[in-house]
């Protein structure tokens, strides 16, 4: 249930790869937690951060939660939709309710991050 | 994630369980928190019917002779003289004017009264009470483990409730009943109590019946609402509901160091009764200027004000926020929050996570409750 085409992070934040760049959200979970979503705050495209630098917050009815950098690197796009819909988080956070894209500046770190089974087991699965 | 052997439960927490309803501990009780999600069971309650239970709150039970005036006497309303049927709002204070608790005050009978208490303060509120019972006259019986309680909420809660079985032939006298009153009747399990009563701000009702009731009442309700959209809404939704409407929760807009006439329900508070715990605190806090209010907040900047903030005036702490959500049905922030009486517009803000987000006073309450009247009635905006 966990996909294996991508990373994943102890804060549940997942990470996909293609090309260098990274597409970033957060897990299923994560989204389930937080409970309906109302707003969702992300950098500007164009700034440099340092993985595990915090780039954003969730904010859902009942809670606020950070949305960290899982890899070093530029914020390359914004997803707009997002912003605009926060409710994307809940409704498909895998896919359309992704956050940000970021251009690699270290892959090395992608070795730090959790496979899909280290994430399964990380939830108890 | 259910295993909570320390827990109290319901009657129908095996149920909620089994409808997938997320749990957690609440005022030392396993609560359903939601189901479907806050926004969706919000939505439910404001313009259909939703289902909650309440079971966790104390029901405490009051009889005798000397029951009118002596709860009269612990109470900020005036509740000795009521009509039976007749339900009060109240806090109770201590000698200094804080509030052990805010409560509802039922008139069952001539000498049978009922006091509704909030969960987490049920221990303390039978705690008091015991402490000041008179030697003879009054007689109490705390049945919160025996009584469920469950409420009906929304602008169809009126046709729902005449639905069941059970109050089958009380139909017209449950449309009849006014805000604030109660009728009784007899259930499989014992006595039902209903109450035009409820914490949403919307037409609705509280069903105070015997835990063995409790199951086949909320099913039959569940499946007689279903072509009313009626739904079961946790307790994640009964906060943004009565947050809107600015009703008090203890905990947030009260507590023992606040006093009723700065969390803004004065109007519970009769000062011209002769005696009751915490009026002579409280009329020296009326004569020498109430020191705090609760107002209300729009938070115009970016972010959710939660309780706790701080509230800036011109970068000087005035005060903090009690409650503080994403309104579902305003659809922007807000708060409530706890300040100096002087309070103004001019260059205020909340501290949401260290930084100073803009916000601005707003009318009290957010929205209107359509507890009276018409109960799709249009709400005027704040």
């Amino acid at each position: 249930m966990v996909p294996d085409d991508r990373k994943y992070t102890q804060e549940h934040e997942w990470i996909m790869i293609e090309d260098g760049v990274g597409t970033i959200g957060v897990t299923d979970f994560a989204a389930g937690e937080l409970g309906d979503v109302v707003f969702v705050e992300l950098p500007e495209t164009g700034s440099e951060f340092s993985q595990g630098d915090t780039i954003g917050t969730i904010e859902s009815v009942k809670a606020v939660a950070d949305l960290y950098l899982p890899v070093s690197g530029e914020v390359i796009e914004v997803n707009q939709d997002v912003v605009d819909t926060p409710e994307l988080v809940n409704s498909d956070p895998m896919d359309e309710g992704w956050m940000i894209k970021v251009r690699l500046s270290d892959t090395a770190e992608l070795d730090e991050l959790l496979d899909a089974k280290a994430y399964n087991e990380l939830l108890g699965g | 994630m259910n295993d909570a052997p320390d827990l109290k439960t319901t009657p129908l927490t095996a149920w909620h369980r089994a409808h997938g309803a997320k749990m957690v501990p609440f005022a030392g009780f396993e609560m359903p928190v939601q189901y479907e999600g806050v926004l969706a069971e919000h939505a439910c309650v404001r313009e259909k019917v939703g289902l909650f239970d309440i079971t966790h709150m104390g029901e405490i039970f009051v009889t005798g002779p000397g029951a009118e005036a002596w709860i009269d006497g612990l109470v900020t309303n005036r509740t000795a003289g009521i009509p039976v049927g007749k339900i009060v709002y109240n806090a109770m204070c201590r000698e200094d004017g804080g509030v052990l608790d805010d409560m509802l005050v039922y008139r069952l009978g001539d000498a049978e009264w009922l006091i509704v208490c909030n969960a987490s303060n049920h221990d303390k509120i039978a705690a008091w009470l015991e402490r000041n019972l008179p030697t003879e006259g009054v007689a109490m019986a705390d049945r919160s483990d025996e009584v469920a309680l469950i409420a009906v909420q929304g602008p169809d809660s009126r046709e729902l409730v005449g639905r069941v079985d059970v109050l089958a032939g009380l139909v017209e006298d449950i449309a009849a009943l006014d805000f604030y009153t109660a009728l009784t009747c007899d259930g499989p399990g014992g006595r039902w109590i209903v109450s035009r009563t409820g914490y949403t701000g919307e037409h609705g009702y509280e069903i105070y019946l015997p835990n063995g009731d409790a199951v086949a009442a909320w099913e039959e309700l569940l499946a007689k609402g279903a072509d009313l959209g009626a739904a079961p809404i946790g307790l994640a939704a009964r906060d943004t509901l009565r947050f809107e409407v600015c009703y008090c929760l203890y905990g947030h807009e009260l507590e023992e160091d606040v006093t009723p006439l700065e969390a803004g329900i004065g109007w519970a508070v009769k000062l011209k009764k002769e005696a009751f715990v915490g009026r002579e605190a409280l009329v020296a806090q009326k004569a020498g200027g109430v020191p705090r209010r609760i107002v209300c907040l729009e938070v115009t900047g970016r972010g959710i004000a939660r309780q706790g903030a701080r509230v800036l005036a011109g970068g000087r702490d005035v005060g903090f926020v009690t409650s503080g959500t994403f309104s579902p049905t305003l659809k922007k922030p807000l708060a409530m929050a706890l300040v100096e009486k002087a309070v103004s517009d001019e260059d205020l803000a909340v501290d949401i996570r260290g930084k100073a987000v803009e916000c601005r006073l707003v009318s009290f309450p957010f929205l209107a409750a359509r507890t009276k009247g018409d109960p799709r009635a249009d709400r005027t905006l704040s």
